[in-house]
C-alpha cells in the first residue's frame, strides 16, 4: 500500500527516493492521462489512472506497474515529455501516483509550468547522460537524493550535475512556486496596470 | 534577445513587475474558461478564501464535454452534467459572463471569442487549453495554461512567466489551389519539428500569411503548440481590422478609429530583431496528411511514408513506434489508405469557411458506404450561418451527419469516439495514440477539404483531383 497522498507545501529543498525510467520521446499528456479521466471536478482520483491505456497495452509490464517501481519518486524521461494538451491533470496524476521530481532530456512548455505550479521540479540532463541512468533504473534500484540548491543528484559518493531554470530553482527554495500570494502582493500595481491598458478603455 | 517585435511590445505593455525569483508578473487582458480545466481552480480559490479579482475580464463557455447529438439537459452522461453544472454555478457565484448552450453564442472557446469580437490585437489572452494560441491570429499574445494558473488569473489577473524568445517564420510566395492553411501549418511543423518551438513565440509572416483570411490565420496559430510553441501570432493588418469591425464586443463609434490606430502601431517594426528566422516556401506545399502519432509526422499526399534511414536520429524512435501503432509501413504511399471515420470540426478547422470548402467538395457526391462521416460546427453562430447558407443540407444529402457545436471527436470527451483500431480522417489538431477516444484508434490529420474527399472516396485522396472533376 502506498502512503496517503500529501501535496507538497512551502519550501522544497531536497527530494530523495528511487528512480523510475520511462523511455520514449514526445510522450504527450493524452497518454499520461487519457481525456476520459478529465471528467471530474477535482484531481483526487487521478493517481490510479496515470498512463492507463499504455499500461493496459503492456499487460503488467509498464514501468508504472512493475513491483520494483512502486515506491519510486523520481521519474526519468526523454525528450519533449508532456507535449500536447495543457491539462494539469497530467502532472497531478503523476504526483498522486507518487512522482515528486522529473529528470528528462526536455519538457514541453505548458507541462513544465504546470509542474512548477504544483511543486514538481523538472530537471534536464543531456541525452547521453540520461540513457545510462534509465538503463540502471530498469535493471536495479537507482536511489537519488536531489539537492535543489546545488542542482545535483547524489547517488552514494557520485554526484550527477543536473540543470534547472534559475527562476524555478528560486521558487522552490523560497516556497513561491505556489505563486498566488506572491502575485497578489503586487495588487496596487495590478490595479494601475488595468487602468492604463489602452484596450480596456477602448472597449468600454 | 528579440526587440521591436509585436511580442516585445505586448509583453512590455502587460508586464506588472519583476518577481524575486527572476520571472515576470504579466497582466492577462482576457481570460477564457471552460468546464474541464476550471472547476479545480474555483475550488482552490475557495480553499484559499479568495475572490475573482476582475470578473469582467473572464468569459466562459462550455465545449469539451457537450454531446453533439442530443444536448437536452440533464445530459445522459452524469459526469458531463456535473461539469456543466459546476461551471454554471461558479459563473453565477463569481458574476462571470457565461455563453451557455442555447445562448446563440456557445461553442468551442477558440471559435467563440474571435467571432464575438472579444479577441483583439495587443491583448494578452490566457485559457486553460493549449490551443489558446489560436487567438494570436489577431496579433495578441495568447497561450494555454494549467489549472493552477487558471486559479492565479482568477485571483490576480496575472501570471508568473518567463519571457519567450521570438522566431519569425517567413512564408514566401503563396499557397496553390487545393492547398490550405492546415496544409501549410502541418508542413511547417514537419520541417521544424514538434519541439522546435519550446521556449519560443512563433511570428508567422510573409506574403503567404498576409493573403490568408482571419479564419485561415487562426488555423495556423492554433497549431503553433503542436510545433512546441506555446504562442504563435500574426501581425495585425486590414484583414484583421475588417474581421473585428462591428462584432458584438468590438470597439464602437469614436473608439473604433482610435483602436485601429493603436493596433497598427503594434506590428513588428521593419528593423525588429528576432532570436531566430526561418523561411518556408508556401508554393511548394502539397495537401498534407499525417501518417504517425505526432503532428510532425506528415507528408504531402503524393509522397511515401519515410523510411527510418531518411529520418534524423532523433526522430527514429518515435517513427518506429508510429509505424507499429498505425499499422503503416515505411515506403508505403499515404494515398489510398482506407478510412473508417471522417470528422470535420474542432478549434482548428470548425469555422464557417472550413465548412464552406468541405461542402463544395461533397456537393453532388455521396459518402462512401463504409465510412461514418460527421460535421460538428465550431459554435452556435457557425451552425446558424451554415444552415442559412444551406450547407447542412449539402452535407446531409451526401450522407454526413450534421451535429450540434462542441469539441467532439477532436479529443473524444463526449460520446463521439473511434472504436477499436478504426482509422479517422480528421480536420482536428492531434493524432496522438488514443486521442480520438479508442486506445488503439488511429488518426490522420488533414484539411477539411481533404477530409471531405476522403469521405467520398473512402480512402485518402488528393483533393486537387477532386477540384478538377
Amino acid at each position: 500500500m502506498k502512503e496517503e497522498f500529501q501535496p507538497p507545501k512551502g519550501k522544497i529543498m531536497k527530494i530523495s527516493g528511487n528512480c523510475i525510467s520511462l523511455v520514449g520521446d514526445d510522450i504527450d499528456t493524452d497518454r499520461i492521462i487519457p481525456a476520459r479521466f478529465l471528467k471530474c471536478v477535482d484531481f483526487e482520483s487521478l493517481g490510479d489512472a496515470v498512463f492507463e491505456d499504455d499500461r493496459k497495452d503492456l499487460m503488467g509490464k509498464h514501468p508504472f506497474d512493475l513491483k520494483s517501481n512502486q515506491n519510486a519518486v523520481i521519474l526519468l524521461v526523454n525528450s519533449n515529455f508532456g507535449c500536447g494538451s495543457s491539462r494539469e491533470h497530467a502532472p497531478q496524476a503523476l504526483m498522486r501516483w507518487g512522482i515528486k521530481a522529473i529528470i528528462g532530456e526536455s519538457f514541453a512548455e505548458i507541462f513544465y509550468s504546470n509542474c512548477i505550479a504544483i511543486g514538481i521540479p523538472c530537471f534536464t540532463l543531456a541525452k547521453k547522460d540520461i540513457k545510462p541512468l534509465q538503463v540502471r533504473a530498469e535493471t536495479g534500484n537507482l536511489f537519488f537524493e536531489i539537492d535543489i540548491k546545488n542542482v545535483i543528484a547524489i547517488e552514494g559518493s557520485t554526484k550527477h550535475k543536473l540543470e534547472l531554470k534559475e527562476s524555478s530553482k528560486n521558487m522552490f527554495l523560497s516556497g513561491e512556486w505556489d505563486a498566488t500570494s506572491t502575485l497578489l502582493s503586487n495588487i496596487k500595481l495590478i490595479e494601475s496596470k488595468l487602468d492604463n491598458l489602452p484596450y480596456i478603455n477602448l472597449n468600454k | 534577445m528579440s526587440q521591436n517585435t509585436l511580442f516585445d511590445k505586448v509583453w512590455d505593455l502587460h508586464k506588472v513587475a519583476d518577481l524575486p525569483g527572476g520571472s515576470s508578473q504579466v497582466f492577462i487582458g482576457l481570460h477564457l474558461i471552460h468546464e474541464v480545466t476550471s472547476p479545480q481552480a474555483f475550488g482552490a480559490l475557495k480553499d484559499k478564501n479568495l475572490k475573482v479579482k476582475f470578473p469582467s475580464r473572464t468569459i466562459a463557455t462550455v465545449d469539451h464535454i457537450v454531446p453533439t447529438d442530443n444536448q437536452s439537459r440533464p445530459f445522459k452522461d452524469n459526469l458531463a452534467e456535473q461539469m456543466i453544472e459546476a461551471l454554471e454555478n461558479n459563473c453565477k457565484k463569481h458574476k462571470i459572463k457565461f455563453f451557455n448552450i442555447g445562448s446563440g453564442s456557445q461553442g468551442i472557446v477558440h471559435v467563440v471569442a474571435p467571432e464575438l469580437g472579444l479577441t483583439q490585437p495587443g491583448m494578452t489572452i490566457a485559457c486553460g487549453d493549449s490551443h489558446t494560441s489560436t487567438h494570436g491570429a489577431f496579433g495578441s499574445i495568447a497561450f494555454g495554461i494549467g489549472t493552477s494558473q487558471v486559479r492565479d488569473v482568477l485571483a490576480s489577473q496575472t501570471l508568473a512567466m518567463n519571457k519567450l524568445k521570438v522566431r519569425q517564420i517567413w512564408c514566401k510566395n503563396k499557397l496553390s489551389d487545393g492547398v490550405f492553411a492546415k496544409d501549410l501549418v502541418l508542413h511547417i511543423i514537419n520541417k521544424l519539428g514538434v519541439k522546435a518551438g519550446v521556449g519560443y513565440a512563433y511570428e508567422f509572416s510573409g506574403p503567404a500569411i498576409h493573403l490568408l483570411s482571419m479564419e485561415e490565420r487562426m488555423t495556423i496559430c492554433n497549431m503553433s503548440i503542436e510545433g512546441g510553441a506555446r504562442c504563435g501570432y500574426v501581425n495585425p493588418d486590414k484583414i484583421t481590422f475588417n474581421y473585428i469591425k462591428e462584432r458584438q464586443f468590438a470597439p464602437k463609434n469614436e473608439n473604433w478609429l482610435k483602436a485601429v490606430t493603436w493596433w497598427k502601431s503594434l506590428a513588428s517594426e521593419k528593423d525588429a530583431i528576432y532570436d531566430d528566422v526561418v523561411s518556408i516556401d508556401a508554393s511548394k506545399v502539397e495537401p498534407t496528411v499525417t501518417w504517425g502519432i505526432t503532428p510532425g509526422q506528415s507528408i504531402g499526399v503524393s509522397q511515401k511514408i519515410p523510411e527510418l534511414n531518411e529520418l534524423s536520429v532523433d526522430d527514429q524512435f518515435i517513427a518506429g513506434e508510429a509505424y507499429e501503432y498505425m499499422g503503416l509501413n515505411p515506403g508505403q504511399a499515404i494515398k489510398n489508405t482506407p478510412i473508417d471515420v471522417c470528422f470535420i470540426g474542432s478549434c482548428t478547422n470548425g469555422r464557417i469557411s472550413d465548412l464552406r470548402v468541405a461542402a463544395e467538395i461533397v456537393q453532388n457526391h455521396k459518402v462512401s458506404p463504409n465510412v461514418k462521416a460527421f460535421v460538428v460546427p465550431g459554435s452556435e453562430k457557425v451552425a446558424k450561418a451554415a444552415i442559412e447558407e444551406g450547407l447542412d443540407k449539402i452535407f446531409k444529402e451526401a450522407g454526413f451527419q450534421w451535429r450540434e457545436p462542441g469539441c467532439s471527436m477532436c479529443l473524444a470527451m463526449n460520446p463521439d469516439k473511434l472504436t477499436g483500431n478504426q482509422v479517422s480522417a480528421s480536420s482536428s489538431n492531434r493524432n496522438f495514440k488514443g486521442r480520438q477516444g479508442s486506445p488503439s484508434g488511429r488518426t490522420l490529420l488533414m484539411s477539411p477539404a481533404m477530409v471531405a474527399a476522403a469521405a467520398i472516396e473512402g480512402k485518402v485522396s488528393d483533393v486537387r483531383e477532386f477540384i478538377k472533376k
